[in-house]
């Protein structure tokens, strides 16, 4: 991690990626028992800091914190206040004279998180960040991958959607192909992003070539106010050729599972008898989240009291 | 104003092809004297030893901001950080508030400019109403108020039969139609290179051939109405071959590039600073390479920094909200030496990119070391090293992706109509 900041799965190294799985694996076990609750940052404000809105995630990060005893408040400024005279630089400013111990970050332009944490003293998380990255929801797919398949090296996992406007897939991508496996895109021509193979995957227009002999299967929600029309003509036409139910995912490995990071769209990216059992363990992700953010805000907030080591500026 | 009297530097004449030391006398505003070993007499001696001397340089793209948004700029900051980065004329771009579309404004610009600019200013008026691609301009009142051309920079004309008929109408007035070349409808929300830049970036993406269309497009218009199209801020590949071919099958086009398409790639924004953000934005090396390429054999003619002030507040936004644009004045010769550096461009030919072909492309006298012409001059110490601090400089912006960078170069000494009006060490002295 960049000092204390988690911004992008991109800045992470393998090592960084392993010590936030097996950190995971210890909050995990809190999750689990009677009280939920331990006492690690007690005393240390957490501020959710989302100006895009976004209930599941700040919920989770929420949980999260308040299951290590951290004072957390939320903070939603409606996009539609924020004149231009009071910018994202003023209010990130205005909360960080309150003295936070983190601030978790989620808007809809990428890049907002990293202008943040440049001027703030307090370590940023990113919750998400335009088409860029979301790397608590590649943490924790990574986590269920691990928890589900007892490894992440060599094994074969497909992101199908749209790839184009999704931080899910750039966070994901950058993740598994770091601890060692092959990520395979597939989406129709206009929602690969350009070049997107510079960066280390592979990219398919055929969803069974895509799908051959894949142990995951990673669904992306599709924005249908947004794309249909100019992305894709429809979505019949979308779901027909794009999306999964039981009779295609027949060309994955027999033990293959499905993730989707929600929310679904049911009948679209997924067929609806799908989404609710096995081989789908979209509800395992959401639990998994809770533990995967507990690990990131001990290894973010937790490691040093504010006001004692500062962050490298960078 | 005297007599100056330049010593010992090495003269570097694009029109003549002159490239040799020597002395140079000024009087009355005039060059009135060159070459090695000229008798002292009264006025000023300034010891050239180790510099260039050139004929001032012309920036084809500058905007001032003035009248409207002189919290940006003014005709005199603009001015002063002109002269300061070795510029004695300055082409301002149309886009201010109000809009320079009415011979008033166009008054009222060069009137501000004899008060307040050390550097001469030309105006550019709007090509249409508004900038509103619409309705064309009163080019020919326009042009008796004094524009050397038309323009609705910042934006695109994307009405084919408006620019049809601008181009055509222009042969009224004989100016050039400067053309900024991006088809809004490719370019859709893009803000940086598509490519792995974007891609990476999570950001929209503005592809090189939304460029590339437009140009086609506009050439093709010129070759049909035989007027001068000036084909502004080329940066890519596609652009710089078509108007290649474009003028070897005698379509009458020019064109410039700016220092930041020539030195820059589209990794720079890899920081989300919202300083790298232009229109068009930067490009991959290939592209810049191509650039580079194309201002090294003449395909495109001018150097033009495209100069956009922008406050700091405006830029310390989210990436998609920051206007684009960067400031270049008092840094386009440290920047652009590179190219002499890299044996691109010899010194004599890096000046006729700056001086000889702006001149000509307006149609106003300078570019020249010749004896008789106005003394517009700059002398340039090619290898003086500094840090570049725009909170240092004239511009009243400060909005440079070279800020705080190590820069090997810099105009030394400006002198305009026979007047010093900068010296590196005594900074700008009029008005
Ligand atoms: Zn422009």
């Amino acid at each position: 991690m960049t000092g204390r900041d988690l911004l992008a799965i991109e800045d992470l190294d393998r090592s960084e990626l392993e010590r936030i799985l097996e950190t995971s694996l210890r909050m995990e076990e809190v999750g689990r028992r009677d009280v939920k609750k331990v006492p690690t940052l007690r005393g240390r404000t957490l501020i959710n800091l989302f100006f895009e809105p976004s209930t599941r995630t700040r919920t989770s990060f929420e949980i999260a914190g308040k299951r290590l005893s951290a004072d957390v408040v939320n903070f939603s400024p409606s996009s539609s206040s924020l004149t231009k005279a009071e910018g994202i630089l003023d209010t990130a400013m205005t909360l960080d004279a309150m003295d936070p111990d983190a601030v978790v970050v989620r808007h809809k332009v990428a890049g907002v998180p990293k202008r943040i944490a440049d001027a703030l003293d307090a370590p940023v998380i990113n919750a998400g960040d335009g088409a860029h990255e979301h790397p608590t929801q590649a943490l924790l797919d990574l986590f269920t991958v691990w928890q589900e398949k007892g490894r992440i090296d060599g094994l074969t996992v497909t992101i199908i959607g749209d790839i184009l406007h999704s931080r899910v897939a750039r966070s994901n991508l950058y993740a598994f192909s770091k601890l060692g496996a092959e990520v395979r895109l597939a989406a129709p021509p206009t929602m690969l992003p350009p070049a997107v193979e510079s960066l280390g995957v592979k990219a398919y227009t055929s969803l069974r070539e895509a799908l051959e002999g894949a142990d995951v299967v990673m669904l992306l929600r599709i924005q249908q106010e947004r794309l249909a029309g100019c992305f894709f003509p429809s979505i019949r036409e979308y779901a027909t050729a794009f999306g999964l139910d039981r009779r295609k995912l027949r060309f994955a490995k027999d033990d293959a599972i499905v993730m989707h990071p929600g929310p679904i769209n049911r009948g679209v990216e997924i067929a609806h008898d799908l989404a609710d059992q096995r081989p789908s363990v979209i509800l395992d992700q959401v639990r998994n989240g809770v533990a995967v953010r507990m690990a990131v805000l001990y290894l973010c907030a937790g490691r040093t009291p504010r006001g004692g080591v500062r962050r490298e500026g960078s | 104003m005297g007599r100056i009297w330049i010593r010992g530097g090495r003269l570097l004449d694009p029109a003549s092809g002159c490239d040799e030391v020597g002395d140079l006398l000024v009087e009355d505003g005039r060059i009135v004297a060159v070459g090695a070993g000229l008798e002292a007499g009264d006025g000023d001696v300034i010891d050239a030893k180790g510099r260039w001397v050139a004929p001032g340089f012309v920036d084809l793209h500058v905007h001032l901001r003035e009248p409207g948004e002189e919290y940006k700029e003014d005709i005199a900051s603009g001015g002063r950080a002109g002269v300061a980065g070795g510029f004695t004329a300055l082409v301002c771009m149309a886009n201010t508030h109000p809009i320079n579309d009415d011979p008033s404004v166009t008054e009222y610009i060069l009137d501000r400019a004899r008060q307040e600019s050390p550097a001469r200013v030309y105006p550019v008026a709007a090509a249409t109403r508004g900038l509103a691609g619409e309705v064309m301009t009163e080019m020919v009142a326009l042009f008796e108020a004094g524009v050397v051309a038309f323009s609705d920079d910042g934006k695109t004309i994307m009405d084919s039969n408006v620019m049809r008929r601008v181009l055509e109408y222009s042969g009224l007035v004989r100016v050039p139609i400067i053309t900024h070349a991006e088809d809004r409808t490719l370019v859709c929300d893009g803000v940086v290179n598509e490519g792995a830049v974007s891609t990476r970036l999570g950001l929209p993406g503005n592809p090189a051939v939304a460029e590339v269309v437009h140009v086609a497009r506009d050439l093709l218009l010129a070759e049909l109405s035989g007027a001068h199209l000036h084909v502004a801020h080329v940066s890519t590949a596609g652009a710089v071959a078509l108007i290649r071919a474009a003028r070897e099958r005698g379509v009458h086009v020019t064109a410039e590039v700016t220092p930041h398409h020539l030195t820059l790639l589209d990794e720079a924004a890899l920081g989300y600073d919202t300083n790298t953000k232009m229109a068009p934005p930067l490009r991959g090396s290939s592209d810049v390479e191509a650039c580079r390429a194309g201002i090294a054999d003449g395909t495109i003619d001018a150097i033009a920094t495209d100069h956009a002030p922008h406050a700091v507040h405006e830029k310390d936004v989210e990436f998609t909200a920051a206007p684009p644009g960067v400031i270049g004045l008092e840094t386009a010769v440290p920047v652009t030496l590179d190219l002499v550096r890299q044996e691109q461009l010899s010194p004599l030919e890096w000046v006729r990119r700056l001086s000889t072909n702006p001149t000509r492309i307006i149609g106003r006298p300078g570019g020249s070391l010749a004896v008789g012409a106005a003394a517009d001059l700059v002398l340039i110490d090619p290898d003086r090293h500094w840090i570049y601090d725009p909170a240092k400089g004239y511009s009243k912006s400060r909005n440079s992706p070279w800020a705080g960078r190590e820069m090997i170069g810099r105009a030394t000494v400006t002198i305009v109509g026979g007047r010093l009006v900068y010296d590196v060490d005594r900074g700008v002295l009029v008005p």
